[in-house]
């Protein structure tokens, strides 16, 4: 968005902290700034969704399997100790 | 700040693993001083452990995996043996996989500093102004896509998000890992870590940003792109 109304946070301020924005680890008055920023600006708004797709899509790549003959070994190494 | 996460809070197993007379997780020299062993384990104690190691194994590694690469195996290893040498510092057997947690979080962090010397940290401004999101509408990798973004996303399967992680420098990595997938909350990552909070929110930050960094590049390294296109 090329023209944003004054006092709302470029486009470029309003990325950087789209994760933190997502997480809620931002401070209560920048929370508000990026809110007020996506009220406004449908660009950067793909752009949090993109993000959010992205963490979920990291969150869900959890689980290497235990192959069996990894367990066999740490199971003698249990047994060893 | 984060403060909820899918896991109860750790104080109680970190303060556990501290108590352990004798030695500590905090320092040079922790494995040594397990093996010289402070603590006697009892008979009934050492099945009892047995037993919870065993029922963890699956979840050790992969939280291992998720770390260390490679070095998963060993690295499990390494929290056996702490976690058998204080295992009557857990009371609370209820409490005993996430106590297994921290303590291979913990031999992961040793492990971090001890190679502290070849870490590079990466500057905020050589990554700062990257965006996954704008690379691809500028490259516009998939012409033929009218939800471009999804699809590039779509194009990652498990496999290549763990290569793509694995590639990531240690020490992002580990609070990405922590945070994102496993679910801590950044207080108890920087307690594991024995990291001021303000380190792990700024390791946080460039992790998130060499991570959008990394898929893109991994994308375009493994042809990923172009046999999405050609499917």
């Amino acid at each position: 968005m090329s023209e944003l109304p004054t006092g709302l946070i470029p486009c470029s301020k309003a990325v950087q902290q789209l994760w933190e924005y997502l997480d809620r680890s931002l401070s209560a008055e920048d929370l508000g700034r990026v809110d007020r920023h996506m009220a406004f600006c449908r660009k950067c708004c793909g752009e949090m969704e993109f993000a959010k797709e992205l963490q979920a899509m990291l969150a869900s790549s959890e689980g290497d399997e235990l192959p069996p003959h990894v367990r066999e070994r740490l199971e003698r190494f249990l047994e060893e100790i | 700040m984060k403060t909820a996460s899918r896991h109860a809070p750790l104080r109680f197993h970190v303060d556990a693993i501290s108590s352990v007379a004798g030695w500590s997780f905090r320092g040079d020299g922790a494995i040594e001083r397990a093996r010289e062993g402070t603590e006697q384990v009892q008979a009934g104690d050492r099945e009892a452990f047995e037993v919870l190691a065993r029922e963890n194994l699956p979840r050790l590694y992969s939280l291992a995996r998720r770390l260390a690469g490679d070095e998963a195996e060993d690295l499990v290893q390494e929290c056996l043996l702490n976690a058998y040498r204080s295992f009557g510092s857990l009371h609370e057997r209820g409490a005993g996989p996430k106590w297994l947690q921290s303590i291979l979080v913990n031999a992961f962090r040793d492990r971090l500093r001890k190679a502290a010397r070849t870490v590079q940290e990466v500057g905020v401004d050589d990554i700062e102004d990257f965006s996954l999101y704008r690379t691809i509408a500028e490259d516009d990798p998939l012409p033929y896509s009218d939800t471009l973004h999804l699809d590039f996303l779509r194009a990652f399967g498990r496999e290549d998000i763990h290569e793509v992680v694995q590639r990531l420098p240690a020490i992002y990595r580990a609070p990405l890992v922590l945070c994102y997938i496993d679910g801590y909350a950044t207080k108890e990552i920087a307690r594991m870590l024995d990291l001021p909070i303000g380190t792990v929110l700024a390791q946080l930050h460039r992790g998130r940003k060499l991570f959008e960094r990394e898929m893109w590049s991994y994308a375009e390294a493994t042809g990923l792109l172009a046999r999405e296109t050609s499917q």
